[in-house]
């Protein structure tokens, strides 16, 4: 026991005090910054990128498409680059369309809107059950990571709960497939109202790197409102629990 | 025997594979002991070819036959039936083609809808069934579990997966992408894209740099450090052991956010591309590398020594979950469950890799139980940090060296094969291409679809509520066997 607990001493305090101010490393690859001026319509962006979320006069880039790997940046002369702002999500995929006049301060600006009927529903606590509908791995591991010794998201009263009947929502990794079509909805259905519902990484909003498999089906997102969308592939923890304290938050 | 001979990472033309008759085939694949790597058809005309590959992990050489089945033809007797390890790949192969292999013990679907399939049942007193998923209660991918148990011990566990099909190696064929392949298996995303990579310059005969092989190297050791470390916390956490998971979660977070300062991605994804690796490390960030991998080290060494002199966890993971050495060869397990059970196979060092080139391959001591799976991947973990502070050597050594060269078109009617031992164990990656130089056909082989068979064994005869701890020790992939 006493070796244990000389490990608490070691690890000393872990947790990110500041989480909506959390500084990210330079490298990191977030949202994207566009220069007209310097693009000279080569075109090798759009070839570069597999997933179509390029269209240059104007340069556009669609974070709902954008899987973030960086390959249009390589082949380019310099219009796109990276910047290491990772506060992605939006209510609306028109908001995750970034232009050259888009910089990271009237992205977060405009991307989520308050609602005062969240707040005063769910009053800055929210429980969600995960589903993921296809998803690599990637973006579960990142979500449990949420809830470890560093994000620490149960802090703030964020939660991943083991039934939908605990829940407040749903959040959804993955392209949703054609086999997950049917637990999805019941999932949905099974989670007591008022519920959310948030797409979590660009497979789950836009298809991403599968959107032309056979194997989906995506009527799901037809049929129900989407509550959220958050971008990245796999979406960073500091993103997903800035967007859901955005989500909540009073004003 | 009739088979082609080659080595990981080769092109071979496809008409040197040799086209055997199937029947004495069959009799070459129950006859050898050599294991089984792909077996996997392939649209020809009017016939289907089937590609067999076995691995020779004595001498480092895979050997390639195949053989021509007319159309009109829709079964054959089964080989299953006589050498066992090749129950999944002639499940996955009546559900591609439709070809039933006759008196194969268990023709259960392998990734289509299974709606209608009807479950082993066991009758009897004081039994019962439980059934979890497709949804976990965890944060995990879906897949089916149904339990057969008498009280709490648990008899058969029936696996279902099939959930997360994509349909992956169409789409490979399609619109192949260093993206797409980072998106099969989120968790092993430079095992998989390394080995795409390679197949595809193997393909268009495209040597790149020393350096950009090393950085892939130090890639690879890196993930499975970061993989490992938390899987060891998960293993903890399965038991209630929460300081282990907590610390290993943290230490996991130092190993992944140094990954991230390389190349832009806590999961390392951008890094490879076909014909070599977008980011470089440079001797800075190779010392930050080594900096931090001894403090990783020091944090795992006290925490692994804390948990294990801990007879609370101990009494948890001895003797949970056994499976025993002919199981698992019997099973076909590769990888990091097999080398927990005695199996020693590494497809780093049985194939010939200049880049691992003296690094000493280290002896194992198999408890075939869970404790044996936490140890290993300790044992592994430590061997990883060594491994990746010799490539930063060899890195640093060979100065200035371009990082991409450009590739080349694929050479027309060819057949290449990569294989890469990634944290689970050996990812396999083959294709075919046609005579435009088109890839006619993409196979992958994760091991997991290999070692989901093993589980359900392992969880034989152990209280239920032990399940989640033998299912934490496997690790297994969802996508990476539904594809």
């Amino acid at each position: 026991m006493f070796e244990t607990l000389k490990m608490k001493l070691w690890q000393k305090k872990q947790y990110i005090k500041d989480i909506k101010n959390a500084p990210m490393r330079e490298q990191f690859r977030g949202l994207p910054k566009l220069t007209n001026s310097i693009c000279n319509g080569c075109e090798q962006c759009i070839k570069a990128c597999p997933n179509n979320a390029i269209s240059i006069n104007p340069l556009k880039i669609d974070m709902a498409k954008c899987t973030l790997c960086g390959a249009c940046k390589n082949f380019c002369v310099g219009a796109i680059n990276f910047t290491n702002f990772y506060k992605l999500a939006a209510d609306k995929p028109e908001k995750l369309i970034v232009t050259e006049e888009i910089t990271p301060e009237l992205y977060y600006q405009r991307a989520i809107e308050v609602r005062k009927e969240i707040y005063s529903i769910f009053n800055r606590s929210i429980k969600f059950r995960q589903v993921s509908a296809g998803g690599c791995n990637g973006c579960e591991m990142e979500l449990n990571a949420c809830g470890n010794a560093n994000f620490d998201m149960g802090r703030f009263g964020i939660d991943f709960v083991a039934s939908p009947r605990h829940a407040d929502g749903i959040v959804i990794t993955g392209p949703i497939t054609k086999n997950m079509a049917y637990a999805l909805e019941d999932c949905y259905k099974s989670t007591p109202d008022p519920k959310v519902v948030i797409l979590c990484g660009t497979c789950a909003i836009s298809g991403g790197v599968f959107k032309d498999s056979l194997e989906l089906n995506r009527e799901f997102l037809d049929k129900y409102k989407i509550d959220l969308y958050i971008p990245g592939c796999p979406v960073h923890p500091l993103t997903f629990i800035n967007a859901i304290l955005d989500f909540v938050r009073k004003k | 025997m009739n088979y082609y001979v080659m080595k990981n990472n080769q092109r071979i033309n496809l008409l040197d594979i040799p086209t055997v008759n199937f029947e004495s085939l069959r009799a070459q694949l129950i006859a050898t002991n050599l294991r089984p790597i792909a077996f996997f058809g392939s649209d020809w005309g009017e016939n289907i070819k089937l590609f067999v590959a076995l691995a020779d992990d004595e001498k480092g050489e895979i050997l390639v036959t195949s053989s021509l089945i007319h159309k009109s033809i829709k079964e054959y007797e089964s080989i299953t039936k006589e050498n066992s390890q090749y129950h999944m790949f002639e499940r996955e192969f009546y559900e591609q083609f439709g070809i039933k292999p006759l008196n194969h013990p268990w023709l259960k679907p392998v990734r289509k809808n299974q709606d209608d399939y009807e479950f082993f049942e066991m009758q009897g007193a004081e039994t019962h069934q439980v059934a979890v998923g497709p949804i976990h209660a965890g944060v995990i991918e879906p897949g089916h579990f149904r339990f057969n148990c008498q009280g709490e011990k648990v008899y058969n566990l029936e696996i279902m997966l099939g959930y997360q099909h994509r349909g992956v190696e169409d789409l490979m064929v399609k619109n192949p992408s260093n993206q797409l392949v980072e998106s099969i298996c989120g968790d092993s995303v430079i095992a998989y894209s390394s080995a795409y990579s390679q197949l595809i310059e193997a393909l268009s005969e495209t040597k790149i740099t020393p350096r950009a092989e090393i950085i892939r190297r130090i890639a690879l050791e890196m993930e499975r450090i970061a993989i490992h470390i938390g899987d060891m916390g998960a293993i903890l956490g399965d038991i209630a052991y929460l300081m282990g998971k907590e610390t290993y979660a943290v230490t996991r977070t130092l190993v992944i956010n140094t990954m991230l300062e390389v190349s832009g991605s806590r999961f390392i994804r951008g890094l490879t591309t076909v014909g070599g690796v977008n980011f470089d490390i440079s001797a800075d960030m190779s010392e930050k590398i080594i900096s931090t991998l001894d403090y990783v080290k020091k944090t795992v060494d006290k925490m692994t020594n804390a948990a294990l002199n801990s007879p609370t966890v101990i009494s948890r993971l001895e003797k949970t979950g056994n499976i025993s050495f002919e199981s698992a060869q019997e099973l076909n397990m590769v990888g990091l469950m097999a080398r927990s059970c005695g199996l020693n196979i590494d497809s780093r060092f049985d194939f010939e890799d200049v880049y691992y080139k003296g690094i000493e391959r280290k002896a194992f001591r198999a408890t075939n139980d869970a404790y044996s799976r936490f140890r290993i991947r300790y044992k592994e973990v430590k061997d990883s940090i060594k491994i990746v502070k010799k490539l930063l050597e060899k890195l640093n050594k060979l100065g200035n060296q371009a990082l991409i060269t450009t590739p080349n078109c694929l050479v027309q009617n060819s057949f290449a094969l990569s294989i890469v031992e990634g944290w689970r164990g050996e990812v396999v990656h083959i294709a075919t291409t046609d005579e435009s130089g088109k890839i006619s056909r993409y196979k992958i082989k994760d091991p997991s679809f290999n070692n989901w068979w093993g589980l359900s064994i392992a969880v034989r005869n152990n209280g239920i509520s032990d399940f989640p701890l033998c299912n934490k020790g496997f690790d297994l992939s969802y996508c990476g066997f539904d594809l």
